[in-house]
């Protein structure tokens, strides 16, 4: 019984994300980003050396992240301050391993529309229930916390359609995490073929997108990428709830990619148009016919 | 085996080697306790590192096996603890203790001859795959049957087999298979820098990544002979005490959530959730990547003293109130009593560390016996000795440690509020943070992670790492797991797994 007053005591703590933005508050260091005003001079080439993972390159005189290796351990922000500097915005996961390489300027749109046309066709048939299926395939612990968060009440995915289900059978989408060792290659491989089409993978973290500052070795492929076809990116070291929550919903086709140079102060993390209205559970009235809520993501 | 020279080199009168596994074992009867056994590949050979703690000294006992050499003279008949390391160290060195049968593969399964990733020079350099066929199942009985639980299993959970040998309900023998997640971290810390380094031990085992750099920043710090800012000292101590009530929290998720506690769940994952955002305020990093840097700290905590003792009190008084109506419900802890029992004398034969340790009467902590950062001058409340080793014990150990969590961090709280009005600037060379130059040597560092003890034995060669030896509480203790379980049953298993409350990430490396 008195479970029942201690569980109502402190109302409502869910977050409102994605129908309203939401964040960890602006210390939060969600991604790096990179002044695209700036040219590349001697602080910048040396900081950019000095990159554990080699995220930093320079390409076409132009300060090129790969967010797939960035680790936001944030030496690059405290060598040259005026060019790189942390974010707290988390929706920056992306459709195929080459957008997140990220320069300060526009972004190759058709390429990134013509990937995610195709992903959406396969997502059109996930509908209101969206299974999850998780795979450890070499994560050092820390992304597994922040997955697992989701089904707390802040994140609490299960209002959005969103469970996590035991068997491969059941799920659409393998949400895989870190550095894809050779031990859990067939693992991993058996689960995949294991689930029905259509499906989707998501890479969650840097480790999983590249082998982070693991990188490839002996027993380490550097990333899962040979093992499974992956299709949509979540950045980060680990990855934030927030930032998996956008990976997810950018899989099923409910948010639009980000670009990179995401507007900062205004709405870390929220959405640029409006929200599809069955994201959310307090307006039943307005839901689309089926087939719908997938067009509203691809704007 | 990739030395590929001579073998049986303890056929040789003139190698003494059995001196090494008789000073152990004599100095373990003598009341040392095992901390842990460590291969480091030179030029000359490889050197065993047995390490030793005692009282509040901790120091290694040697043995050099000339190159070539592939067999020493095991340890484990004399020391079980030394069991799981023998293990290891067959994987990956070759090298196979001699008197007892050759051990099961354990981190990364190979066939006998095939190249081992860990002598420096002709290591594999692309993957090399494992077998897991040398792990066999050891069934026996009539209609005993193997359940293999994992490494995909049910929920999110970190890539681990448990095969269940049961003859239905009763688990009389369980087998642990921790290769399939073997990253070889070990191996990528060869030849990088201190700040490289750094970045590897955080991520050894990612949910005690504060405690890992500070055992790793400890060992850095001895050699160059630097002691760390007195207010770098408190602020490693807010992150490794919000550290330790996450870990336990999510400890006591675990258990909820096996229990079907529903709204426990609710309320207990929302507390590790504002622990998580505390240290996300803190340091901008969840898991307070970042801040812990050889020489000290990265910069100002994010959070003034005077803010962070408020949303401390906020969040003991919370903590508190669910923790004492959680043992105050039946039908939660009649699931715990009795449940997955380590006994004392099991707890001393694998000198247990850590909360599973402290329930089993282990009660060494080195917080205090080898205090580092601020715990030395830190008030630390003596925890209720403990003995009863099972999974209710083990729960209470981890409130009470809590319980010590937040008294030591209203007090670094105060030291921070003291002293920050004066800091500023970050980097090397500020108040945060003293300069370690291109430092050559090798030393022992350590700290309390919330899962017990972790151990890093670090050689610099001018400012670079030549190598470095990790040993995680998780290893350590993980060698007892699979006997916690002849009297229970199959539905305790997640109890006693959540009670063990380890990282598999800091056991396969």
């Amino acid at each position: 019984m008195p479970w029942i007053t201690r569980g109502l005591s402190e109302g409502i703590v869910t977050t409102r994300y994605p129908r309203r933005s939401d964040g960890y508050g602006p210390d939060f260091h969600g991604m790096l980003l990179v002044d695209p005003g700036r040219g590349v001079d001697r602080a910048t080439e040396q900081a950019i050396g000095e990159c554990p993972t080699g995220a930093l390159s320079i390409v076409d005189d132009r300060v090129e992240v790969d967010r797939g290796r960035c680790i936001l351990c944030g030496r690059c922000a405290a060598l040259q301050p005026e060019v790189f500097r942390f974010d707290p915005s988390f929706d920056h996961s992306t459709i195929g391993r080459s957008a997140l390489h990220v320069r300060g300027g526009p972004e190759d749109e058709e390429t990134l529309a013509w990937i995610r046309s195709g992903l959406a066709r396969r997502t059109k048939a996930l509908r209101r229930s969206i299974h999850i299926r998780h795979v450890d395939a070499g994560s050092d612990g820390s992304e597994e916390w922040e997955i697992a968060a989701l089904t707390n009440p802040v994140y609490d995915v299960g209002r959005l359609g969103i469970f996590f289900t035991a068997s491969p059978r059941h799920a659409d989408i393998l949400l895989v995490t870190g550095v894809g060792t050779v031990g859990m290659t067939t693992p991993l491989r058996t689960t995949y073929e294991a689930m029905p089409h259509p499906k989707v993978v998501i890479a969650a973290g840097a480790d999983a997108a590249s082998g982070g500052m693991v990188g490839p070795g002996y027993a380490s492929r550097g990333g899962i990428g040979d093992i499974v076809p992956v299709d949509v990116y979540v950045p980060g070291s680990p990855p934030s709830p927030f930032g998996l929550l956008h990976g997810i919903l950018l899989a099923i086709g409910l948010v639009g990619a980000t670009r990179g140079q995401t507007t900062t102060g205004d709405h870390p993390g929220g959405l640029a148009g409006p929200l599809p209205p069955q994201l959310s559970p307090h307006e039943p009235a307005s839901r689309p016919e089926p087939g719908n809520r997938m067009e509203a993501g691809e704007t | 085996m990739t030395t590929g020279g001579v073998i049986s080199a303890l056929e040789d009168d003139a190698f003494a080697g059995d001196a090494f596994p008789a000073a152990v074992a004599d100095r373990v009867e003598h009341g040392a306790r095992f901390v842990g056994l460590f291969a480091t590949p030179s030029t000359e050979g490889t050197r065993l590192v047995a390490v030793l703690a005692r009282d509040r000294t901790i120091d290694q006992e040697e043995l050099l096996l000339p190159a070539g050499w592939t067999r020493y003279p095991g340890l484990a008949q004399r020391v079980p603890a030394a069991e799981w390391y023998e293990r290891a160290i067959l994987d990956l060195h070759g090298l196979e203790p001699t008197g007892r049968p050759r051990p099961d593969p354990l981190v990364f399964p190979l066939r006998p001859g095939a190249g081992r990733p860990r002598p420096m020079a002709g290591a594999p350099a692309g993957p090399t795959d494992p077998d897991p066929l040398s792990l066999p199942p050891r069934l026996e009985g009539e209609g005993v049957f193997t359940i293999p639980y994992g490494p995909v299993r049910s929920g999110v959970f970190e890539a681990v087999e448990y095969l269940v040998e049961t003859p239905g309900e009763d688990i009389p023998h369980l087998r642990t298979r921790v290769f399939y997640k073997h990253r070889g971290i070990e191996k990528r810390f060869e030849g990088v820098s201190i700040d490289d380094g750094v970045l590897l031990a955080e991520r050894y085992e990612g949910v005690a990544s504060v405690a890992h750099a500070m055992a790793f920043c400890g060992a850095v710090e001895r050699v160059a002979g630097v002691e760390i800012p007195p207010t770098a000292e408190a602020v490693r101590v807010v992150h490794a005490e919000l550290e330790r009530i996450a870990n336990h929290l999510d400890s006591t998720v675990r258990h909820v959530e096996g229990a079907g506690q529903a709204v426990a769940f609710a309320r207990f994952s929302l507390h590790k959730e504002r622990v998580l955002r505390l240290r996300g305020q803190l340091s901008g990093s969840r898991f307070g990547r970042g801040v812990i840097v050889p020489g000290g700290i990265s910069g100002p905590p994010g959070l003034g003293g005077a803010e962070l003792l408020t949303a401390v009190d906020r969040l003991e008084k919370a903590v508190r109130a669910d923790c004492r109506l959680l043992l105050a419900t039946p039908s939660f802890v009649d699931r715990l009593r009795g449940t997955g029992v380590v006994s004392p004398e099991l707890a001393a034969r694998y000198t247990l560390v850590g909360p599973v340790g402290r329930a089993s009467g282990q009660h060494e902590d080195v917080r205090v016996s080898r205090p580092y950062a601020a715990y030395g001058h830190l008030g630390q409340p003596l925890a209720e000795p403990r003995s009863d080793g099972d999974a209710l014990t083990r729960l209470h150990v981890r409130f009470d440690e809590m319980w010590g969590s937040f008294h030591l961090l209203r007090q670094a709280a105060d030291d921070l509020d003291r002293t920050e009005a004066a800091q500023t600037g970050r980097g090397a060379g500020s108040a945060w943070q003293k300069d370690i130059g291109p430092v050559s040597g090798e030393a022992l560092g350590w700290a309390e992670a919330p899962q017990g003890e972790v151990v890093y034995l670090v050689e610099l060669q001018e400012g670079s790492l030549v190598h470095a030896r990790v040993r995680s509480a998780s290893f350590h203790n993980l060698a007892a797991f699979a006997l916690a379980f002849p009297h229970d049953i199959l539905t305790d298993f997640v109890f006693i797994e959540a009670s063990f409350g380890l990282s598999i990430a800091g056991v396969s490396g």
